[in-house]
C-alpha cells in the first residue's frame, strides 16, 4: 500500500431550507504515503468540507455524506462505527485549523488540552502524558513548556496556540495530517516558520499531509501534488511543478494569475471575473462557465469530466476534451 | 481590582442607604397601623402606645432612630409577636432555606442535565418537548399552581399533606419527625422547582448551543473525544462559566423565603411571616424584612460579580 | 465560528435573488414558518376574540344575581357551572379576561413606553443624565417587586380607591416596577449603538440630537423593543393576578382572573368547587404560555443574537 489516504467518489450535502447544496460532488483523490498533497481553491469550493468528511465531522444537521469510500489503512472510514472512528481520529488522522485562537478550550490549560489525546489514544497515564506533553511543546519550538503547560489559551499569541494545534496533532504520531487553511490567520513572518515546522515533521516522521488552502503561495512551498477545486468538483490536478508551470483549467490560470509576483509590478492585479455560483442553482453545465474567457457552447450545457492530459495532470475542461479526441 | 472593589462596596451602601429610605417613607406612608388597627383599644390607650413606641414622633426622627438602631444590628421590635425582628428571623429563616435550598438544588440538576441533551439534540422531538415544558414552566401562575396541586394531591388523593411543616398536634422526634417535614416540604419544593426550573433549563440550552457551535468543540471532537466527554467537560465548562454569576442571584430567594409559595402552603417561614404581618401592619417587621431582601440582593449582585472574575481565567487576570 | 454552506449560500443570495422583499414582509415570512410561535399566536388571538367578543353571545352578562342558580356544578346551561350569586362562571371568566388582558397590554405598554425612553435617554445622553436615571433604576431593582406591589396595593385600599379606578391604577403601579429592568437594556443597547459607524456619520452631517435620537437609534432597537413588549403581556398578567388574587390588585366586582381565584381561599369553595377557581387559573396559563411561545418565536425572527 502507497497510500495513505484514498477518496473515492466523495459526495457531502447541506440540506437547507432553500434547497439541497452539494459541498463536494464526487470528489476522488489520494495522498500517497510521504507526501504533501494540497488542496486549493476559493472560498466555499468545498475543501473545508472535504477535510470534514475524512475526520467524519461534518456538521449536523443538514449536512451528509451521500456516498463515495474513504479508504484508510484498508478501512473504509464511512463504513467505521463511531467507536472505531473515533479511535483513529485525533490518533492516526489529526486535524489543525484555521483558527488557533479559537479553537483551543479557553477555559482549559493548554497542558491539559494536550495530554487528553495522548490519555485516551496511548493510555498514558496523567503523569506520562504530562511529561510527553511538556516534551510536545518544546519540540514545536516553545520556550517554558512547562510554564505554558499551566497557562491557559488567551494568554498565548496566534503563532503559539498554531503551535500547541501541531503539537497536540502530532502527539499521537499520525499517519495523516490534514491542515484546513493553516497560517490564514497568522502574520506572514509566523506563517513561513509554522510551514517550515510542518515540513520538518513530515519529513521526520514519514507522515503523510492533506494541506487546505487558497493561498498559491503556500501550495508552491509545500505540496507535492495539487488538486484545484471548484463549486465541489475538482477541475484539474497533478504535480506542483507541472501545474504551476502549465496550468490547463482556465480557472487555475487565473488563479495563478491573480497572485502577485514579486518585482514584477503590473498596473493593476489581475482578478477573475464575475463570482462563484450559487451553489444552489448549478446547472447541467460547466461551473465556470459564466467566468470563462474560452467559455465555448458546449460549456453551458454539460459539464466536462476530469480526463488525464500529459504525465501525472488531469484536468475537467472541454478545452481539453476536444483537444484529447483530436489527438 | 481594589479600587473596583472599594467603589463597588462604597456605592452598595450608597443603594442600601436610598433604599432604606426609600423603604421607610413608603411604609409611613401607609395609613393605619398595629395600634389603629386594634379596636379593642381606648383612644387613651392608643396615644399611650404610640407614645411608647415612638409612633407619634416627626417622620426624620423616626427614621433616624430607626437607621441607627439598624446600624447597630437592631432592626427593632416586632409589636405583634412582641419580640425583636432578628430574632424573629432568625426563627423563621430556617425553614425559609430549607424549601429554597433544596427546591433550588434541584432546579439546578434538572437544569444542566435537561438543558445540555436539550441543546446537543437540537431541533429533535426532545428538544421540541423541552420547549414547551420550558414555556409551560415559565407561564404558570405560582399561586394557581400551587392551590391546583394542593386540590389534586392533597384534597383529593390525600398523598401529601395540603400545608404546614408539621402534622398539627405532632411532637415527633429525630428520623419521624425527619420524614414528617420532608413530607411536608414535597409539594412545597415540588412547586418552587417548577416555577424556577424553566427560565433555567432555557439559559442553559441556549448557552450551550452557542458552545457547541465554538471551534474548540470541533477540536475536541477531532482529538477523537467521546461525545459525552466533549459534551460534559469541554462545552458545560464553557456553558457554566456564566452561570456562576446566577449563584449570586439566587441569594436572595435563598434567604428571602417566598411570599408566595409559603403563604399557599402554609409553610412557617420568613415570607409567610410577612405575609402574616402585613395584615396586621406591624412595620418594624416589614420593614427589616424589605430592607433584608434588599441588603440580601445588593450583596448577590456583588457576589455574582466577584465569582465571574474568580472563575473566568480570561477575565481574572486582566 | 464555522462557515457552513449555509451562510455561504445567504452572502451568495444577495447577488441573485432579484426581489428583496422589505424586512418586516421578510420576518413574517420566517415567522410563519415556525409553527409553535403560529400555533401560539392563534391562541392568543382565540383568547382576545373570546373574551371581547365571546360575552356578547352569552345569556348571562347582566351579571343579575339569581338565588335558583346558587353553586351549581358545569352542566348544559352553564358550562362552566355558577357561582355563589347565581353568575354563569364561563362568562364571568371572559369578562375577567378582558380586565386582565387590558391590564397586561397596557401596562406593558406604559413600562415600555417609560423603559425605553428613560433607557435610551441614558445611553445617548450619558454623563449626568445617565446617573440619574441608572442610579433610580439600581434603587427600584434592589427593592424587591412583590413588597413594594403588596404596599402599594395596601395604599389604594386605604385611601379608598373606587374600585373601577382600581384597574388603572394596577396598570401604573405594575409598569412602575416594570420599567427599570427595560431601561437598563434600552441603555445598554443604545450605549453599543452610539459607537456604531452610522451614528459617526450622523454627527459628521451634524444632525440635531433629537433626530439622531429618535430617526437613527431607536429605530435601531425597535426589533428589541418589540420581543420584550410580547414577553413582558406575560409577566403582566402573572403579576396582576398575584396582586388580585391577594386583594390587592383589581377588586370585586370587577372580574380578574386573578381575584376570581380568590375563591379558593374559602376553605369550600376550594375543596368542593373546583369550577369556580380552575378555570381562570387555566385562563392564565393558556394566555401566557401563548405569548412566550409566540413571543420567543418572534425573537428568533427579530432578534437572533439576543438569544437568552
Amino acid at each position: 500500500m502507497d497510500n495513505s489516504i484514498e477518496i473515492d467518489h466523495l459526495s457531502t450535502y447541506f440540506y437547507t431550507e432553500e434547497g439541497a447544496v452539494k459541498a463536494v460532488d464526487d470528489v476522488s483523490f489520494r495522498v500517497p504515503l510521504g507526501q504533501t498533497v494540497c488542496i486549493v481553491g476559493e472560498s466555499g469550493c468545498g475543501k473545508s468540507v472535504t477535510a470534514m468528511s475524512i475526520m467524519g465531522l461534518v456538521e449536523e444537521p443538514g449536512g451528509k455524506v451521500i456516498s463515495g469510500k474513504i479508504d484508510f489503512s484498508g478501512e473504509d472510514l464511512l463504513k467505521l462505527d463511531k467507536h472505531s472512528l473515533r479511535s483513529i481520529r485525533g490518533n492516526e488522522i489529526a486535524m489543525i485549523f484555521q483558527e488557533p485562537m479559537s479553537s483551543l478550550n479557553p477555559v482549559m490549560k493548554i497542558g491539559e488540552q494536550i495530554m487528553e489525546p495522548l490519555i485516551i489514544h496511548l493510555k498514558m497515564s496523567k503523569k506520562q502524558a504530562r511529561t510527553r506533553a511538556i516534551e510536545l511543546i518544546e519540540q514545536v519550538g516553545i520556550s517554558r513548556p512547562e510554564q505554558i503547560a499551566d497557562s491557559y489559551p488567551h494568554e498565548l499569541s496566534g503563532g503559539m496556540l498554531q503551535r500547541i494545534m501541531i503539537a497536540i496533532a502530532i502527539s499521537c504520531n499520525p499517519k495523516l495530517l490534514i491542515a484546513d487553511e493553516p497560517t490564514t490567520a497568522l502574520d506572514v513572518t509566523i506563517q513561513a516558520q509554522i510551514l517550515d515546522m510542518l515540513r520538518d515533521i513530515k519529513t521526520n516522521s514519514n507522515m503523510s499531509i492533506l494541506l487546505i488552502t487558497h493561498d498559491l503561495g503556500v501550495v508552491a512551498e509545500m505540496a507535492d501534488y495539487v488538486i484545484v477545486m471548484y463549486s465541489g468538483k475538482i477541475v484539474e490536478e497533478g504535480e506542483v511543478v507541472e501545474l504551476f508551470e502549465r496550468p490547463k483549467h482556465p480557472y487555475t490560470k487565473g488563479l495563478l494569475k491573480s497572485k502577485p509576483i514579486i518585482n514584477q509590478r503590473l498596473e493593476e492585479l489581475y482578478s477573475i471575473p464575475g463570482q462563484v455560483p450559487n451553489p444552489l442553482d448549478l446547472q447541467e453545465s460547466c461551473y465556470f462557465h459564466d467566468r470563462c474567457e474560452q467559455c465555448m457552447s458546449i460549456c453551458q450545457t454539460k459539464q466536462p469530466q476530469l480526463q488525464e492530459v500529459g504525465t501525472q495532470q488531469k484536468v475537467a475542461c472541454w478545452l481539453y476534451e476536444e483537444a484529447v479526441a483530436h489527438v | 481590582m481594589s479600587t473596583y472593589l472599594s467603589k463597588r462596596l462604597i456605592y452598595m451602601f450608597l443603594i442600601l442607604f436610598a433604599a432604606s429610605l426609600l423603604i421607610f417613607c413608603l411604609y409611613a406612608l401607609t395609613p393605619g397601623d398595629f395600634i389603629s388597627g386594634n379596636i379593642k383599644l381606648t383612644p387613651e390607650r392608643k396615644a399611650e402606645l404610640r407614645d411608647i413606641y415612638g409612633l407619634n414622633k416627626p417622620l426624620l426622627e423616626r427614621y433616624g432612630i430607626w437607621m441607627s438602631n439598624a446600624f447597630r444590628g437592631d432592626f427593632g421590635f416586632s409589636l405583634a409577636q412582641q419580640k425583636p425582628v432578628l430574632q424573629l428571623f432568625n426563627e423563621y429563616i430556617w425553614n425559609s432555606f430549607l424549601l429554597a435550598v433544596v427546591s433550588t438544588f434541584l432546579t439546578w440538576v434538572i437544569a444542566v442535565i435537561v438543558g445540555v441533551i436539550s441543546a446537543y439534540k437540537q431541533y429533535s422531538w426532545f428538544d421540541t418537548l423541552v420547549m414547551v415544558a420550558i414555556f409551560a414552566a415559565m407561564s404558570i401562575p405560582s399561586f394557581f399552581i400551587g392551590l391546583f396541586l394542593i386540590k389534586i394531591l392533597a384534597v383529593d388523593l390525600k398523598w401529601l399533606p395540603p400545608g404546614g411543616m408539621l402534622t398539627t398536634g405532632s411532637n415527633a422526634t429525630g428520623i419521624a419527625y425527619l420524614k414528617e417535614v420532608i413530607h411536608h416540604m414535597t409539594l412545597p419544593v415540588v412547586v418552587m422547582t417548577l416555577l424556577g426550573v424553566g427560565s433555567l433549563t432555557r439559559y442553559f440550552r441556549s448557552n450551550m448551543i452557542d458552545v457547541i457551535k465554538q471551534d474548540y468543540i470541533r477540536t475536541a471532537r477531532a482529538k477523537g473525544l467521546t461525545e459525552r466527554k466533549v459534551l460534559f467537560t469541554h462545552a458545560l465548562r464553557n456553558a457554566l462559566l456564566p452561570a456562576i454569576t446566577l449563584v449570586g442571584f439566587e441569594l436572595p430567594a435563598l434567604f428571602g423565603g417566598s411570599l408566595i409559595i409559603e403563604k399557599i402552603f402554609n409553610w412557617p417561614g420568613i415570607g409567610q411571616l410577612y405575609m402574616q404581618s402585613f395584615g396586621l401592619r406591624d412595620y418594624p417587621l416589614l420593614m427589616g424584612f424589605t430592607m433584608f431582601i434588599a441588603i440580601l440582593t445588593v450583596l448577590g449582585t456583588l457576589i455574582s460579580d466577584i465569582l465571574y472574575h474568580v472563575a473566568d481565567p480570561r477575565v481574572r487576570l486582566q | 465560528m464555522i462557515t457552513t454552506p449555509t451562510k455561504l449560500v445567504n452572502a451568495k443570495r444577495t447577488k441573485d435573488s432579484p426581489v428583496k422583499s422589505s424586512l418586516f414582509r421578510q420576518s413574517i415570512r420566517k415567522l410563519s414558518k415556525n409553527k409553535l410561535a403560529v400555533s401560539g399566536f392563534v391562541v392568543v388571538i382565540l383568547m382576545f376574540v373570546a373574551c371581547f367578543i365571546g360575552p356578547l353571545f352569552s345569556p348571562y352578562t347582566d351579571n343579575k344575581i339569581n338565588m335558583a342558580m346558587m353553586n351549581k356544578a358545569p352542566h348544559l346551561k352553564h358550562w362552566l357551572g355558577t357561582d355563589a350569586l347565581g353568575r354563569d362562571v364561563l362568562t364571568r371568566v371572559l369578562l375577567a379576561g378582558r380586565i386582565s388582558l387590558t391590564v397586561g397590554l397596557a401596562s406593558m405598554m406604559l413600562s415600555v413606553f417609560i423603559g425605553s425612553l428613560l433607557g435610551a435617554l441614558a445611553g445617548y445622553y450619558r454623563g449626568i443624565v445617565d446617573q440619574i436615571i441608572m442610579r433610580i433604576a439600581d434603587l427600584l431593582l434592589t427593592i424587591p417587586s412583590l413588597p413594594l406591589l403588596f404596599i402599594f396595593g395596601a395604599l389604594l385600599s386605604e385611601w379608598k380607591i373606587p374600585t373601577d379606578y382600581r384597574m388603572y391604577i394596577v396598570m401604573l403601579m405594575l409598569s412602575f416596577v416594570g420599567w427599570p429592568g427595560l431601561a437598563r437594556m434600552v441603555r445598554g443597547q443604545m450605549l453599543s449603538l452610539r459607537e456604531r459607524e452610522f451614528m459617526q456619520a450622523a454627527v459628521v452631517l451634524g444632525l440635531r440630537d433629537r433626530r439622531k435620537l429618535f430617526n437613527h437609534l431607536l429605530p435601531n432597537i425597535v426589533p428589541l423593543l418589540i420581543v420584550i413588549a410580547t414577553l413582558n403581556i406575560g409577566g403582566a398578567i402573572l403579576s396582576e393576578s398575584v396582586l388580585s388574587f391577594f386583594g390587592l390588585g383589581v377588586m370585586p366586582p370587577t372580574p380578574t382572573w386573578g381575584n376570581m381565584i380568590d375563591a379558593a381561599n374559602n376553605m369550600i369553595d376550594f375543596q368542593e368547587r373546583p369550577w369556580l377557581w380552575i378555570p381562570p387559573g387555566f385562563s392564565i396559563f393558556a394566555t401566557v404560555i401563548a405569548i412566550n411561545i409566540f413571543g420567543d418565536g418572534l425573537r428568533d425572527v427579530l432578534d437572533p443574537k439576543q438569544k437568552r
